[in-house]
This record gives C-alpha cells, structure tokens and sequence, in this order.
C-alpha cells in the first residue's frame, strides 16, 4: 500500500488568485512608467509606499489578533500612541532615539501581554462582542490615561533620520522615507521568520487555526495569544514611531487616522492574510498620494472618504479582499 | 503487567447530557487495548475524559498518578491523542505537521524523523506538501506519524478505519501493531470496525450507552455470542 502512495505525483502549492497577481503586476507598471516619465509621480510615489508600510504595519497588528482570535482590537492605534510616549518620555530622560526605539519596542511587547493577561483573557470565551466592546474600552481607557500623564497638548520628538534628501537620478527622496520603509520591512521581515522558522512561532500558527488540536500536541493556546497580543503590540509601535516624524508633532489622537487606514488595509488584504495586510497598506499609501495630487477635488481633505469608497468597490467586486479566501467551516 | 491508564467510575457530560455514566477500564503497559460500541456510546467521549477535552468526573490515573490540566497538560505527560477527524493542520505543510506533533519535546529530532521516515518512508519526500492536500488514507498515515513523533507513552486512536478503504484499514492497524511491538507505546483505540481491532488488541471493552457492557481478551470477546451477532455480524 505505502508503495502505492508513493507513485502518486506530487501536487504543486497553489498560487495566489492570478486574476489579483495580474491586476498587482499591472500597478506596478503603472507605477513605475509613471514614475519615469514625471518626477512629481515618483516623489509621490515613494512618499506613499513610506505611509503605507506604516499603514502595512498597523494592519498586520490587527490581522495577527484577528487571525488568533478572530476579533478586531480597536484599541490597536491607541496602544501604539501609548508606546511613542513611552519613548518620548524614555528620550526626556536622556537615552539616544535609537535607544529608546528599541527598548520601546520592549516595553511594547510587554503592554501587549500584559493588556491580553488582565483585560482580554477574562472574556475571552464569551462573545466575539464581548472582546471587542473590551477593546473599545481599552482604547478610552489608553487616551485617557496617556491625557492624565502627559496631557493632550503637543510634544516634539528628536527626527530619528534627519532631512536628508538623497537624489534617484533626478528624483529627490527623503532619507526620512527611505527609513521608514526599511525599518518596518526589517520588522516585517523579523515577524515572518519568527513564524516561519521557530517552534513557538509554529504553535502559534497552529493554535490561531485549530486551537483544539493544537492544545493535544501540548501547545499551550493562552500563553500564545499573550504573545500574540505583544507582538501586534510591537508591530503597532513600530508603526507609531515610524508615523510621529512625518506628522512632526506628538499629540494623543496621533494614530487615529492611522488606525483608520490600517482598518482599510487589512479589509482591503483580505483581514485573514498577513501579506494582503501590508501590499493593502502600501496600495493605499500610493493611491491616496496619487489621487490628492492628480485630482484636485479630492485635494486633502476628502482623502479618508475616497479611500473608503475605493475600498468598497473593491470588496463589491472581491468581497473576500485580495489575498482573502471564502473559508468553508465545517460544523 | 502494570496499568498504565486506569479510569476509575468516569462521568462526562457535554453541557446537560451525560454522555458517559460511570466508565472503568484499564489499559496496561505495553498493551493495545479497543474500545468497541455503537454510534453515541460515549467511544469518543472515554477518549476526551483522558485527554480533558470534555467536563468529567471520577478518577483518571495515569502511570499512577491523577491527571490534572487541560489537554495541554496532559499531552506534555506522554499522552498523544488523534481525535476525530485526525487533528490534521490541513493549512500546514506535512513536515509542519510532524513538527507540531513533537512540540512538547526538547532537543534534535534528527533521529526521530529518520524514525518516522522508516515507517512513512513517502512522508520524506511530501513534506513540502500541503498536509489538506493528502488523501484520507495519506492524513491517517500523517495523524499516526505525529502522534509517534510525540514520543508518547500512551496513544489514543478515535477510529482510525474512518472513511478508509479496507487495505488502508489493514494497513494502518499493521502499523499501530509495529509502534507496538518495536516502540513499546501503549495503544488505546476506539473502533466501530470491531473485526480489525478485535484482531490488533489484546483485550477489549464493549460500551452502551455510556456504560462498560462488556470487557475481556479480544479472543475470548470474538467467541462472545452478543459480541459476534451485533459488531462483527455473523
């Protein structure tokens, strides 16, 4: 029998959707005829791709608790707000910014168990609503307390890369930008590997899809999901202070919008798939740049409602996202 | 022979029903023992008391000592379980699988899937391969492999035959037979296939709903007039 089995052919992994990998590859064309032949387009481009990985970056916070636990954490942006006081008040005390960033993302992934461990765990078997009228909690909560601490008026934060302008032929490019987008791809990059490489990050895996078989090869589901919650925790902060230097000014609603766009980009990618989550983030980045520049009705003030309204059509022609795909559940 | 898992006066309710109404058995080391009854006899349901999937009461020792915790727990004890429908990570590549079925371990696992390889010599080659991708018969063969990949002392099977094809049927028992026999892992399976696991098993107990009707050698149950006449038809 087992010499049987063996002679099958060997199936191969499936590709993504091809009608989306076609319509990706024809932006990028887009893009970069585009970017060739106006600067301006260019500019504007990388610009975007800088605001979209910090998009990226938010939403794959929230598309690592929904994936584990199936609920949207509202409090997302506020937690990551929270995280660039903790380094702006880390900096006031005299640490360098690089210092602080890191020891900030720490910290971040400390908030995140701790907030799953005391505000999560308790509800977390009764409804999805349940939870998530606990996040939204969180998230008055967090602006609250960051209010009573630091009050809500503006604070300015050391630039962590300068105003640097390097040249691309003849496109100028802020070495603020060109940060931003290494450092949340390296984190990006350091999240996959965790996943895809270690035991822990294995189990996590296998608990965020059957939590019950995966506490029967001795996973332990709740003290994951702590590590879960820490995780999107850093993704968040790491978002936060890759957005405070492009808005120059810290205040309490810093990642509301932010919050916003996340939300979009991880609809957009589908919600259930980590790679939709930042390609939705950085399609988002571009296409609000492009469309305020190149469609002066929009200018900046209507910006939040097109991107929405892109989003809607989008899900009316692919109501799974991009990168989702319909899960059959069987009872 | 010693007991290695001992149940004790077990109940288990799944919220009002009570699904099993004071169960005892015992399965010894190094034996493989089946469990053997009608749809809704409370097969499965022994097999969740074990492993705490299910609210229960009574006394579950195992290897001597009570078992506490959840199913977690239980499984870092040396307990591997493959429930109904085989527990399969059908999102996870076969090699992932086989990985997660060692979770608990600590240590190289060169030697143990040079092991499992010897068993499965054509899960080496798949392992690249998405586990829901396999065949029925292949996901067995999977199931069996990581929970062998666990190390376990005890290994409960909730019916193995499901769905398979009566070769695969034989196969995968001839395997649980040699995990047996040259891995000394204690076997505790679950059957509606009473035919095949009256053959494998040593000794056998027969549940109605929820309660021990009968127990004893399997050679002695498959001269069992009540026995031959409901489970094995003839």
């Amino acid at each position: 029998m087992v010499e049987l089995v063996r002679k099958l052919p060997v199936p191969q992994r499936r590709l993504p959707a091809s009608p989306v990998t076609l319509l990706l590859a024809a932006a990028c064309i887009f893009l970069i005829i585009g970017s060739v032949r106006s600067t301006i387009f260019a500019q504007l481009t990388v610009a975007g791709v800088a605001t979209g990985v910090v998009f990226g970056s938010l939403a794959l916070a929230l598309v690592l608790i929904y994936r584990a636990t199936e609920v949207i954490n509202f409090a997302q942006g506020e937690m990551a707000m929270a995280c660039v006081y903790f380094a702006y008040q880390l900096m006031q005390w005299g640490l360098s910014y690089w210092a602080a960033f890191f020891l900030t993302l720490a910290i971040a992934f400390i908030f995140g168990v701790v907030t799953q461990q005391v505000f999560i765990r308790p509800v977390q078997h009764r409804s999805v609503i349940a939870v998530v009228i606990v996040t939204v909690g969180l998230f008055i909560l967090i602006d609250g307390l960051v209010e009573w601490k630091w009050s809500a008026s503006t604070r300015f934060m050391q630039a962590p890369f300068g105003n640097a302008v390097y040249h691309l032929g003849s496109v100028p490019i802020a070495r603020q930008q060109i940060g931003t987008i290494i450092i949340v791809l390296l984190c990006v990059l350091a999240l996959w590997s965790f996943f895809r490489f270690t035991k822990v990050g294995l189990g996590m895996r296998a608990g965020a899809l059957r939590p019950a078989a995966a506490r029967l090869v001795g996973v332990r589901t709740n003290a994951l999901l702590a590590v879960g919650w820490g995780l999107a925790a850093v993704l968040g902060a790491v978002a936060g202070l890759m957005t405070e230097p492009s808005q120059y000014v810290l205040s309490p609603t810093l990642m509301q919008p932010v919050l916003l766009y996340a939300f979009a980009a991880a609809v957009l990618g589908g919600l259930e798939s980590p790679g939709g989550a930042l390609v939705g983030g950085i399609a988002l980045g571009i296409f609000l740049n492009l469309v305020g520049q190149y469609w002066p009705f929009v200018g900046s003030v209507l910006q939040l409602p097109v991107a929405f309204a892109a989003l809607v059509v989008v899900l009316l022609i692919k109501p799974t996202g991009l990168f989702g795909h319909r899960t059959v559940r069987k009872v | 022979m010693t007991a290695l898992l001992e149940l004790q006066d077990v109940y288990a309710r799944y919220g009002p029903v009570t699904a099993l109404h004071g169960v005892s058995l015992t399965v010894g080391e190094g034996e493989i023992v089946a469990v053997l009854g009608a749809n809704g006899a409370g097969k499965t349901t022994t097999l969740r008391a074990v492993s705490n999937t299910v609210q229960r009461e009574g006394d579950i020792r195992f290897a001597g000592s009570r078992l506490r915790g959840g199913p977690e727990s239980v499984a870092r004890l040396g307990v591997a379980h493959v429930p109904e429908g085989r527990g399969t990570f059908a999102e996870l590549t076969v090699w992932e699988n086989l990985r997660l079925g060692a979770y608990t371990r600590r240590g190289s696992l060169k030697d143990d899937f040079a092991r499992v390889h010897s068993y499965f010599p054509w899960l080496e080659e798949r392992r690249y391969q998405q586990a829901g991708t396999l065949s029925g018969g292949e996901q067995q063969m999977l199931a069996l492999a990581r929970a062998f990949m666990q190390r376990p002392r005890l290994l409960l099977l909730d019916e193995p035959s499901l769905g398979l094809a009566p070769l695969l049927v034989t196969e995968v028992f001839r395997i649980v037979k040699e995990l047996n026999e040259n891995e000394g892992v204690t076997v505790l399976v679950v059957e509606q296939n009473a035919h095949i696991a009256l053959q494998v098993a040593q000794a056998a107990y027969v549940l109605e709903v929820g309660r021990v009707a009968l127990f004893g050698p399997s050679a002695e149950l498959q001269r069992h007039e009540s026995v031959r006449r409901s489970y094995l038809g003839y």
